[in-house]
């Protein structure tokens, strides 16, 4: 059987310099794998190869066997693979229920000559109840009629997550979720995302807060200057030696 | 249900003010009447296209495409006017598909100016070919609505009160489906490409697919907006198309608002009755583009969210049911 998520070789070059380099691993379905490394190692680079963002300069992303890189943003998102944003990415202007009602685009896929004549009724409704249940999973549903932009931050990061929940998606793709929460939040955003993955959902997750990545993931790649650096579960990750190099910086050196 | 009937009842003193209107005008007051309703569904149209963030100075020309379509459409091939209005509005909207595969390769300013240059260049077009467009003289003597009675009702189209009561029922139909447009998924779909088109992207969106329908739509709607001014002036040439009056609608937008669908209907109404009406009877001939100028100057200044900003106090934020 083919592997979940595969991520093979991947290659990003920006000019003469090689963000990523032939980076592999494989993402297990249902499982939340980390993607950790220091600062300027590609991971943010490797997440926008596979979400679509960025058209990879050598290599593959496969997901079920099928490859998906290349192919833009709203192709990838149709395949399954739904990411979040760095920062507080919303429709600020919308309210918090049109966010979600977003995420619902491509099940009810909207149509301009039934909306004018009024045959997608049905669609409306199906779209606005798997837009609410969204909400209800990450525990927005009281904030439904708010500008999203006037949201607290910690909702902000829920609504990003309830737009990519409602999209009824194989594996979600965040970027940096933790950032800029106090460590409350942390572990409410935490008990969000398990109940993500126990919900079937197979989460990447690209963080620089080791605390979190520790206590969350599954299993975590660590990749530093665009290489992969280590595998494993987080026990491993903690104690290997390049990892802790990696972090540490050069600790061959002072010996 | 007491809110509906409310609903009726406004929505039909609203039509007898409307039909009441052109009997306590003035000949050339009428005139102008007819021009604003038109008028008014240039400006809506316009106003589908800036949902999706994308701002347009093609937007007049495409309405010019409508008009000379339906016109030649009359003059070459005989077809009857209703007929080659709805053909008209279907040219502008094909052009449209056509000329989105360039445009929307840009966005933003980039976009503003490419749509300008598209424009000109359709523009400059009808100037450079007397056949069929007759080159910079346009054309003359488009055939006009066909007379047509209902009952005891004669409807003589030469008429402007007779013109108005077509064109309104037929702009009043176009703004209700522009409006059903935009209060559906599809509208809400246009706001968050405006928004956010990455993360609409990473929900699915075609976001360029839903640029170019915004763009088809909009210009479909312009260019039935050009048909119906056509036939009923009689004569078109490219310099009613230019850029002058581009910025008229593009100031109509601004003086409005587009933060709502009202927005640039209000700026529409609101500027034709200063400028056409008002500086006119007051003896101001000569300075009217100025004090125009000025409105817009002040506007901009003292009221920046538009006319539908003065309307927004009143009423409460929108709320989305299904």
């Amino acid at each position: 059987m083919n592997p979940f998520l595969e991520i093979d070789r991947l290659t990003m070059r920006f000019g003469g310099l090689t963000a990523v380099d032939g980076l592999s691993f494989t993402v297990e379905h249902g499982a939340i794998h980390g993607l950790i490394g220091p600062n300027g190692a590609g991971k943010t680079t490797t997440f926008n190869a596979i979400s679509g963002f960025y058209r990879p300069s050598g290599g593959e992303v496969r997901l079920r066997g099928e490859v998906i890189s290349g192919l833009s943003m709203h192709e990838v998102a149709r395949r399954g693979v739904i990411r979040t944003f760095q920062h507080s990415t919303l429709f600020a202007e919308m309210t918090v229920l049109e966010n979600a009602l977003m995420g619902t685009h491509m099940a009810f896929r909207p149509n301009v000559f039934a909306a004018i004549v009024g045959w997608d009724r049905e669609d409306r409704r199906g779209a606005y109840a798997r837009a609410v249940e969204a909400l209800e999973f990450f525990g927005l549903e009281g904030l439904r009629g708010e500008r999203a932009g006037d949201l607290a931050h910690g909702h902000q990061r829920a609504l990003g997550m309830a737009i990519a929940y409602a999209a009824h998606p194989d594996v979600v793709l965040l970027d940096e979720p933790f950032t800029g929460m106090n460590p409350e939040e942390t572990t409410r955003m935490m008990e969000l995302m398990r109940k993500l993955r126990d919900s079937g959902v197979t989460i990447l997750i690209v963080e620089h807060d080791m605390h979190a990545i520790m206590g969350l993931c599954d299993r975590i790649t660590c990749m530093s200057f665009g290489k992969l650096l280590a595998e494993g579960g987080p026990a491993e990750i903690r104690s290997h030696p390049d990892v802790i190099e990696a972090y540490l910086g050069g600790a061959r050196h002072v010996s | 249900m007491p809110r509906t009937v409310l609903l009726v009842i406004l929505w039909a003193a609203v039509a007898a003010v409307l039909v009441a209107l052109p009997h306590a005008l003035s000949f050339s007051q009428q005139e102008i009447l007819v021009f604003m309703t038109i008028n008014l569904l240039v400006v809506a149209s316009y106003r589908l296209l800036t949902l999706t963030g994308e701002w347009s100075l093609g937007h007049v020309v495409i309405v010019g495409v409508g008009a000379y379509a339906s016109a030649l459409y009359t003059k070459e091939l005989g077809i009857p006017v209703p007929v080659s209005m709805l053909l008209g509005a279907c040219t502008s909207a094909l052009i449209a598909m056509g000329l989105s595969y360039p445009l929307f390769r840009m966005k933003g300013f980039y976009f503003l100016i490419g749509s300008f240059a598209a424009g000109e260049i359709i523009r400059l077009l009808w100037k450079r070919f007397r056949e069929p467009f007759g080159g910079p003289k346009g054309i003359k003597g488009i055939d006009p609505m066909p007379d047509f009675s209902i009952g005891i009702w004669d409807f003589d189209f030469f008429e402007p009160v007779s013109y108005y009561y077509f064109a309104g029922a037929v702009v009043a139909l176009c703004l209700w489906l522009l409006w059903r447009i935009e209060r559906s998924p599809v509208g809400l779909t246009f706001h968050a490409v405006h928004w956010q088109d990455k993360l609409a992207q990473s929900a699915g969106v075609n976001v360029r697919a839903y640029r170019t329908l915004a763009f088809v739509v909009a210009s479909g709607f312009a260019g039935l907006a050009g048909a119906l001014g056509a036939h009923y002036i009689g004569t078109i040439n490219p310099n009613g198309f230019d850029v002058e009056t581009m910025v008229f609608v593009l100031t109509w937008t601004i003086v409005g608002g587009t933060a709502t669908f009202y927005g640039p209907l209000m700026g529409c109404i609101a500027l034709t009755v200063l400028n056409e009406i008002v500086l006119r009877e007051m003896g101001f001939e000569q300075m009217r583009p100025l004090i125009y100028g000025a409105v817009l100057i002040l506007s901009i200044l003292f009221l920046p969210k538009g006319l539908e900003s003065l309307v927004q106090k009143l009423v409460k934020p929108r709320r989305v049911e299904p």
